[in-house]
């Protein structure tokens, strides 16, 4: 084990360059990054993206082929056994007994880290006592919300100094995905360094920072609100009653930058960047008059997934929107 | 039978013991409409959704679907509507070409038949030459493609998805809600069911199920509207949980009042 590190590093990760591969496929391509202490810090991401191999390598379950990462100061290679003392990691497949109650996993995870429940009831109360009432009920028979619960009591029964959440989302209904989101600011303002995976750009803007992962790289990392802002050009909503139509005759439209379809409404930038926003706007949508097709074209804020689109976009001409 | 609607359901019930688990909801779908069908976990979603899929018998009630009344005609109705679930509509281990096959020959389509609808959709899909590749070697976003073009392979009127484009990036994801939009546009009625607003945000018309009930039903547009939400997050969880919207932290069962949840 090496030297002591510095008691409180301003950054909670540095991660250098990191490598892995599995076979033919790069996991994860040479991401580097920094997580702040005190952040909640998300990697926003599809299935496949690299984020699953990122946190188990952080979580000091896998080690890479090259690259380093440093978690808490503590090199997750040479200094896992001191690490694993300090994090604390929730898988994204629920892992834990199914046949054990709810309160013997929690009791199980305590005394793997030399602890009990009852000297660590403080620091895992607020989510805990949520299932206290079901304490005797067997893991496989609670709800998908209560499983998330209990798995996350588990990842701090140890009072770690960092939380790995690898999709702690997933399969969940909106009320829980919300009121999980709500738990993990409330232990963010403990002080508590989290670090959260979602294939789901809704989740982003209850981050602190995020990285968009694609591809076992990094496309952009900062504030939710820089990302959006970094999409740097005039971007219309365009609301019709036939939207395939719409869709189909803007793709036919020669000033057309990029369009999608964007929850309700299509999203479009005009490919000239000279022409003033309110004349572009104009222009579509008379050129969808004369299509046939009535349509309003306004102005509208660029959202996270917005950016998300067009850096895709950029790297990946092949699968331009 | 009013052809125009792909789904016709009134006071349609079923109990268990004494739980009723979906309470007398009635509402129409119309044929090319993508319909999204909403609730939180237990409110009754599923088992709707296994009565309008001949799966299940109601208890009370009536609904049409694809035509068929799907208390007598159950049967029909299977064969009238298809269904693709998020993770498992296909077989990894199987061929593009042997997944088509076996599923065509579930609806009983003749051999040239399907050979020929193979055809056209691998070539709409770009997937000509990945027709003897296993499923499991093909990239997500394809999987999901193939997936909901081989339910649609026996034509059928209605289409049911299950979380159709969860865990896909958002360029996928957009290139597989145009492939719903060009089925719906050919007459197919989408039926989507979701956990994720901002996907149900897509569709023409969503409902809430709270309950065994409908607690609303409209266009993304209209419940944000009649509820004053901006999202339709913020209307889902005032419909599901009407005590904390209204700001009652601290409410029996829910001891939690975390910093910045004020209404």
């Amino acid at each position: 084990m090496s030297a002591t590190p510095a008691a409180s590093p301003a950054d909670a990760v540095v991660a250098e360059g990191l490598v892995k591969r599995f076979g033919s496929t790069t996991a994860l391509d040479g991401m580097s990054f920094q997580v702040h202490a005190g952040e909640l810090f998300g990697f926003i991401g599809a299935d496949g993206a690299g984020k699953t191999t990122l946190f188990r390598i952080l979580a000091t379950l896998l080690v890479p082929d090259a690259g380093t990462a440093r978690v808490l100061g503590y090199d997750v290679v040479s200094d896992l056994w001191a690490l694993r003392q300090r994090i604390g990691y929730m898988p994204g497949r629920f892992a834990l007994y199914p046949d054990l109650s709810v309160e013997e996993n929690l009791r199980f995870f305590a005394s793997v880290f030399g602890t009990t429940i009852a000297r660590e009831y403080a620091q895992i109360a607020p989510i805990y006592s949520q299932l206290e009432p079901f304490k005797r009920r067997r893991a496989a028979a609670l709800s998908g919300g209560m499983k998330q619960k209990l798995a996350l009591s588990c990842a701090l029964v140890h009072r770690p100094d960092i939380l790995f959440l690898d999709e702690p989302t997933t399969g969940v209904d909106a009320v829980s995905r919300r009121e999980f989101w709500d738990l993990l600011a409330h232990l963010r303002a403990g002080g508590l360094t989290i670090i959260v995976s979602t294939p789901y750009m809704d989740e982003a803007s209850r981050c602190d920072r995020v990285a968009l992962v694609q591809r076992g790289g990094i496309l952009a990392i900062d504030t939710p609100a820089a990302i959006a802002a970094s999409f740097g050009r005039p971007l219309f909503a365009v609301r019709g009653s036939d939207r395939y139509g719409t869709l189909r005759a803007i793709r036919e439209y020669p000033n057309t930058g990029s369009v999608y379809p964007f929850g309700e409404v299509l999203h479009f930038t005009d490919a000239r960047a000279a022409t003033p926003p309110a004349g572009a706007a104009r222009e579509l949508e008379s050129y969808l008059a004369s299509r046939g097709l009535a349509a309003a074209v306004t102005p509208t804020e660029p959202t996270i997934e917005d950016t998300f689109i067009a850096r895709l976009s950029a790297a990946q001409p092949e699968q331009a929107a | 039978m009013n052809e125009s609607l792909a789904i016709r359901a009134r006071e349609l019930t079923r109990t268990f013991g004494a739980f009723t688990a979906v309470d007398h909801i009635t509402f129409d779908v119309r044929a090319g409409e993508v319909f999204g069908f909403l609730g939180a976990n237990g409110a009754g979603k599923t088992t709707a959704i296994r009565m309008l899929t001949g799966l299940l018998a109601p208890s009370g009630g009536e609904a049409v679907v694809a035509g068929h009344d799907i208390r007598t005609e159950s049967e029909a109705v299977k064969r009238d509507i298809g269904y693709m679930s998020q993770r498992f509509s296909l077989y990894d281990d199987l061929t593009v070409r042997e997944n088509i096959q076996l599923y065509g020959g579930i609806y009983d389509l003749p051999p040239a038949e399907i050979r020929a609808r193979m055809r056209r959709m691998l070539d709409r899909l770009g997937l000509q030459r990945s027709e003897s590749a296993l499923v499991r070697s093909l990239p997500l976003g394809w999987k999901q493609k193939l997936a909901f073009s081989v339910a649609l392979l026996h034509e059928p009127r209605i289409v049911f998805l299950d979380e159709p484009t969860g865990g896909v990036d958002p360029i996928t994801r957009r290139q597989f809600w145009e492939l719903i939009y060009e089925a719906a546009h050919a007459g197919t009625t989408v039926f989507v069911t979701t956990h994720y607003m901002d996907e149900a945000e897509y569709c023409d018309r969503i409902s809430i199920m709270v309950a065994g009930r409908i607690g609303a039903l409209g266009t993304p547009h209209e419940l944000k509207a009649q509820f004053g939400a901006a999202s339709l997050d913020d209307v889902f969880v005032r419909l599901a949980r009407p005590e904390r919207a209204a700001g009652a932290a601290g409410a029996p069962g829910e001891p939690l009042a975390p910093r910045g949840a004020t209404p």
